[in-house]
């Protein structure tokens, strides 16, 4: 039976995990390689190292964290964060990662989907999408914003148009992050993440809001996501991978225990 | 051991090497080099990407040359779209056959209300006295990305069920094949790879 994918977020500035809440007040949460190696170990299905460093040195530090991470990690392994071209997602490729995730590049030229795709296979495409509802519409979740940078600047494209066009592109998975949910750890936005993993073929995997065991199986039920991303309650030991399965197992979510 | 494995531009060797390697193996890539290929002590076909990729198997001449180093009993392992080219060809690309050493079509995952490609970690039912996964047991989870799949048959060393059944896995003398990915698959990939480095050539029936 195929299992809800579990998959824990790395955030990464200058070489090192760090924790903050939207990207503020960033506190050291550890080396990625020893982070992503103890996560996979722990029963985490996937591994997402998201680069929050925006400087151009920053680049060259992040392809040797990807190196490091990726030597000793046998789970898939997402990189995401700064890849605007081709270029660069071949390196972080070369670098050892399997899948890249690309977001405002995305928006701004929707053909780099297609670009990576072509190259390195579908399934390597993910394609991040931060979205907020309008309060303003009658359907204020189908009519979601589209947002980069941090959710500061709207796109104009609407969340399940712009899902559809990456699809259809050659997007091979949706990273779907609610800006309403993200930070708060209230629970994901089911209602959004259903709406777009309804409208699209490819697997989505939510994210924002995770607090408790409780948001993972709402999400996977209600929400209909086929992943769901874990940051905060991973770090500083908070809760582990194996913990939060062993909890959804008990809850009926079809999941991948850790040997 | 030395390991040749196939590049036939056919996405990103980067994890399989990695995995080879940190099993010990020592590497040699070709890309058209027949060389490589006939003094093969083991070859490793991976691919994520289109069928239609195998096209450059043909036209490099790699293809009859692992089909000689295949005759001589040289231990074989298809990944993903690499076991899929062991079939007759795909519904993928039509046009292109594949090797044909196990009979049958690959083809796409029906449509309907579950999603495709299947993505994710789905669980083995091993069927044969499989070398390739030995030490696995019923259930044990690995990690899969594809829209098409290949036929069960009586080659098919374990089965995994979405919508459908289909073969995960395919073993015949020295000939083997995972639809799913063994390098990103944990410890029971590594456990698949470790097989496939220690496969003893003298006990091949082929």
């Amino acid at each position: 039976m195929l299992t809800k994918r579990i998959i824990a977020c790395l955030d990464v500035h200058d070489g090192r995990v760090v924790k903050g809440v939207q990207f503020i007040d960033l506190v050291d949460a550890g080396d990625p390689a020893t982070q992503a190696g103890r996560h996979a170990r722990e029963g985490a299905d996937e591994i997402v190292l998201l680069d929050i460093t925006a400087t151009h040195e920053g680049r060259k530090t992040l392809l040797d964290t990807v190196r490091r991470t990726a030597r000793e990690l046998f789970v898939p392994f997402t990189v995401g964060g700064g890849i605007r071209s081709s270029r660069d997602a071949e390196q972080v490729f070369e670098a050892g990662a399997d899948k890249v995730s690309i977001n405002s590049a995305a928006l701004a030229d929707p053909a780099l989907i297609e670009a990576i795709g072509r190259s390195f296979g579908a399934q390597a495409v993910v394609v991040a999408i931060d979205a907020r509802r309008d309060p303003t519409s009658s359907d204020p979740v189908r009519d979601a914003h589209v947002f980069v940078q941090g959710g500061r600047k709207p796109t104009g494209r609407k969340v399940v148009e712009w899902a559809r066009e990456a699809e259809a592109r050659g997007a091979g998975e949706i990273l779907l992050t609610s800006m309403d949910a993200d930070g708060t750890r209230a629970g994901f936005d089911c209602e959004l993440t259903a709406v777009v993993s309804e409208a699209v073929k490819i697997p989505v995997i939510a994210s924002g809001g995770a607090g408790t065991v409780t948001h993972f199986c709402d999400v996977f039920s209600r929400g209909k996501a086929d992943a769901a991303l874990a940051a905060s309650i991973f770090h500083f030991g908070v809760s582990s991978a194996r913990s939060l399965k062993e909890q959804l197992a008990s809850a009926g979510v079809p999941v991948r225990l850790p040997c | 051991m030395r390991v040749t494995v196939i590049d036939y531009k056919a996405g990103n060797l980067t994890s399989v090497i990695k995995a080879l390697h940190h099993l010990g193996a020592e590497i040699e890539v070709t890309d058209g080099n027949l060389h490589p290929i006939d003094r093969a002590e083991r070859i490793v076909l991976p691919g994520v990407g289109h069928f239609s990729a195998t096209q450059r198997l043909d036209a490099t001449g790699m293809t009859p040359a692992i089909r000689a180093a295949i005759a001589r009993g040289v231990p074989f392992l298809g990944i993903c779209v690499g076991m899929q080219w062991l079939y007759a060809g795909s519904a993928e690309a039509p046009g292109q056959p594949g090797l044909g050493h196990f009979g049958g079509q690959c083809t796409r995952f029906s449509e309907g209300s579950e999603k495709v490609p299947h993505v994710g970690w789905n669980s083995l039912e091993t069927r044969t006295n499989s070398r390739l996964l030995a030490g696995v047991e019923q259930g044990e989870y690995v990690y899969f990305t594809h829209s098409y799949k290949a036929p069960v048959s009586e080659a098919t060393a374990a089965a995994s069920h979405y919508i459908e059944p289909f073969a995960a896995a395919v073993e015949r003398g020295n000939v083997m094949g995972t639809q799913f990915h063994p390098e990103k698959s944990g410890e029971t990939g590594l456990k698949i790879l470790r097989n496939f480095l220690a496969w003893d050539t003298k006990r091949s029936s082929c």
